[in-house]
């Protein structure tokens, strides 16, 4: 009985094996490999999946045109579960297997621990989801390209909105003194003390997940602020503007994309009307956008999820610069990229030196009658 | 000086609202001398409790008051049920166990309740339904403190006054009292200390379902999770008190709710917490035993 399970696994895995053996095995062949690097499996798989459907559709559509400069377009799939020590993994692979451009990865931890390998191998990747400050900024990834906002992006927006929309100079800045709310409101503290033109009356973190935020509300009534400016997520936000209507508050609220989600509205009530938060830029205007999502309807049956439109990007812009550049050197690519103007479900994008592209950036919603809507 | 008593009031909302669940923790150690740490998971299923029927009786459009009672005696009933189970449960059998037995046993049944109510209720925040009406004779001084702070401030009071006559004045509390001096004397004089034990569970579990109900309408979510902060923070009021002195847990969550409030305000609210158990450790060094309780010796 053992001799035969062993012997069932023992030739599952030479399955295995040989299957995933035989990309590498096609070096040879004329094609140009794109590789595309994301959690396809586990509990993140909703954010990686979408890529990988909006790199098909586009493949397939150029192919069916007879493919780039001649050649076809092979898709190298490797999935990373969204997890740093397996993303090493799968960039060794994909760089193994001759990839000439990537099209990931999708979490931020994921990709930081990837590149290093693929800055070494000169391959061309371009995120259409990581948002870490760092793959651009930190300056340590020439071969680094994304086609959503950084996360620095995010608070001169809240700010500038705040100041210039609404007119509103006196600013509170609140965060929940976490990863993500932190740096935001630091980002903004430093935003309005260089731009000079508001003044920040407070500056506090507050402790998620407390029973009770009134005394942090009068101390922003306290300071006088015209509006409160905060980073975090939205169940302490909910608690705080609740808190601020009870106190007969009239301060604008204004907050980032981890307050943009329906739960906050959905908990907050009548409290959330009138508040001001950043989302992912609003691409439902774009033509391009309806229409990749008509062709992702079409092929799965399904409305694309999470990135679909800047994966979608992505790929578009990745292909004219092989096209373009007539060859898959870095250099090569990276001037196409550079220069030239695309134009793609996320609007008519190009890149910056860094790799972050001009042309995408934050949305301001705003909560009305139970809804986020966008502000015109 | 508005800005003062805007602080002072929120700060006693605050210590009302620890008041309520560190009652529960002080009056079970007190009997028994152990640290139900499954104390927060009861108030969270009251809280829990409350917003299932007040959301089924608002569908059939109830008026507010009746909901609003209807609902809190669901809770209490429902709370101070899981409160007497989980004695008999976790607790009775390991009585005469080494004192870190119950211990463990407390913390696994405060693991496993949160993990139940994850299951059943997901892990998303529930919008509770505003139970405390906006009171109109409240809107002149809406600004410094709100319908809702009142109602937790005189509920606690009411409680406050109540229990203090059950443990002075009627049997049960006389039975308490003298289980709480010495178990063994208490049962050679005809005492039936089990079901004193239980009854101080089931009391406490009450509390924390008014608690529970009060505070969620107050803050206006709830998740499977509020309750581990809410004991915490209860739990630390208790022993700044005394642990075992019912005045001491009020007085000690009077304490730390202003300390908090007050540290928020005049100094930083990044370090709210650091100025609350900065003096925790600054009392239990001067009194160990907490502001109001008694320094027992260990009997050889």
């Amino acid at each position: 009985m053992k001799v035969s399970v062993s012997g069932k696994v023992l030739s599952t895995a030479a399955c295995l094996m040989l299957a995933l053996a035989t990309p590498a095995l096609c070096v040879a062949g004329d094609t140009i490999k794109f590789g595309i690097a994301g959690p396809h499996s586990g509990d993140l798989a909703s954010y990686g999946i979408p890529s990988a459907n909006a790199a098909k559709l586009v493949i397939d559509k150029v192919n069916a045109n007879g493919g780039i400069n001649g050649k076809k377009i092979e898709i190298l799939q490797e999935d990373d579960v969204c997890k740093p020590e397996i993303a090493t993994n799968t960039a060794t692979k994909l760089v193994s297997s001759g990839v000439e451009v990537v099209l990931g990865h999708i979490c931020s931890g994921a990709t930081i621990a990837a590149m290093p390998i693929y800055t070494d191998a000169g391959i061309l990747v371009m995120s259409p989801s990581a948002t870490s400050d760092e793959l651009t900024l930190s300056g340590k990834y020439p071969n680094f390209f994304r086609t959503i906002a950084p996360n620095a992006a995010q608070s001169p927006a809240m700010i500038d909105f705040a100041i210039n929309k609404l007119g509103l100079k006196k600013i509170a800045i609140i965060h929940d003194k976490g990863d993500y709310g932190k740096p935001l409101a630091e980002g903004a503290k430093a935003y309005v003390e260089k731009t000079g033109k508001g003044k920040v009356v407070l500056f506090e973190g507050i402790t998620p997940g407390a029973m009770d935020y009134s005394a942090i509300v009068q101390k922003i009534k306290e300071s006088g602020a015209e509006v409160v400016v905060y980073g975090g997520y939205h169940p302490e936000a909910s608690k705080i503007v609740s808190i601020m209507n009870k106190k007969r508050l009239k301060t604008k609220f204004v907050s980032d994309d981890g307050v943009k989600d329906d739960t906050f509205i959905k908990v907050a009530g009548p409290d959330a009307e009138g508040v001001y938060a950043t989302g992912p830029q609003d691409n439902s205007a774009n033509p391009l956008s309806l229409k990749a999502k008509d062709e992702h309807k079409a092929a799965f049956g399904s409305d694309p999820g999470a990135f679909f439109d800047n994966a979608y990007a992505a790929t578009m812009v990745m292909l004219n610069a092989i096209e373009k550049a007539k060859s898959t050197k870095l250099a090569d690519m990276k001037k196409v990229l550079e220069t030239e103007k695309v134009d793609t479900p996320v609007g008519a994008i190009n890149f910056d030196a860094k790799g972050d592209a001009i042309g995408v950036g934050f949305s301001m919603y705003v909560v009305e009658k139970g809804k986020y809507v966008v502000v015109k | 000086m508005d800005y003062f008593i805007e602080l002072l009031f929120s700060g006693l909302t605050r210590g009302s609202i620890y008041a309520l669940i560190a009652l529960g923790y002080t009056m079970v150690y007190g009997i028994i001398g152990l640290i139900n740490f499954a104390h927060g998971e009861i108030y969270m299923i009251g809280a829990f409790t409350a917003f299932i029927v007040a959301t089924v009786l608002s569908i059939y459009g109830f008026p507010l008051l009746s909901i609003v009672i209807i609902a809190g005696v669901a809770a209490i009933v429902w709370s101070s049920s899981y409160g007497y189970t989980i004695e008999k449960i976790a607790y009775k059998p390991l009585r005469h166990a080494p004192r870190l037995s119950p211990l463990i046993s407390a913390i696994g049944m405060s693991i496993f309740l949160q993990n139940y109510i994850l299951l059943a209720q997901t892990s998303d925040f529930q919008p509770f339904p505003r139970l405390i009406p906006d009171f109109a004779f409240m809107e002149p001084i809406a600004h410094i403190i709100g319908s809702t702070d009142l109602v937790i401030l005189v509920t606690t009071v009411i409680v406050m006054v109540v229990l203090t006559f059950i443990i002075k004045f009627t049997l049960i509390g006389k039975a308490m009292r003298a289980t709480s001096q010495d178990r063994t004397m208490a049962t050679l004089v005809g005492i039936n200390v089990n079901r004193v034990i239980s009854a101080t569970f089931i009391i406490g579990s009450g509390l924390a379902a008014i608690g529970g109900l009060l505070i969620a309408s107050h803050i206006g979510q709830i998740n499977f999770y509020i309750g581990f902060i809410a004991g915490i923070k209860a739990f630390t009021a208790a022993v700044l008190g005394g642990i075992g002195s019912i005045p001491g847990a009020v007085l000690g969550s009077l304490i730390l709710g202003l300390t908090e409030s007050f540290a928020t305000g005049y100094v930083s609210s990044d370090y709210e917490d650091v100025f609350a158990f900065s003096l925790l450790v600054l009392i239990l060094i001067f009194k160990p035993s907490g502001l109001l309780g008694k320094a027992t010796n260990q009997k050889v």
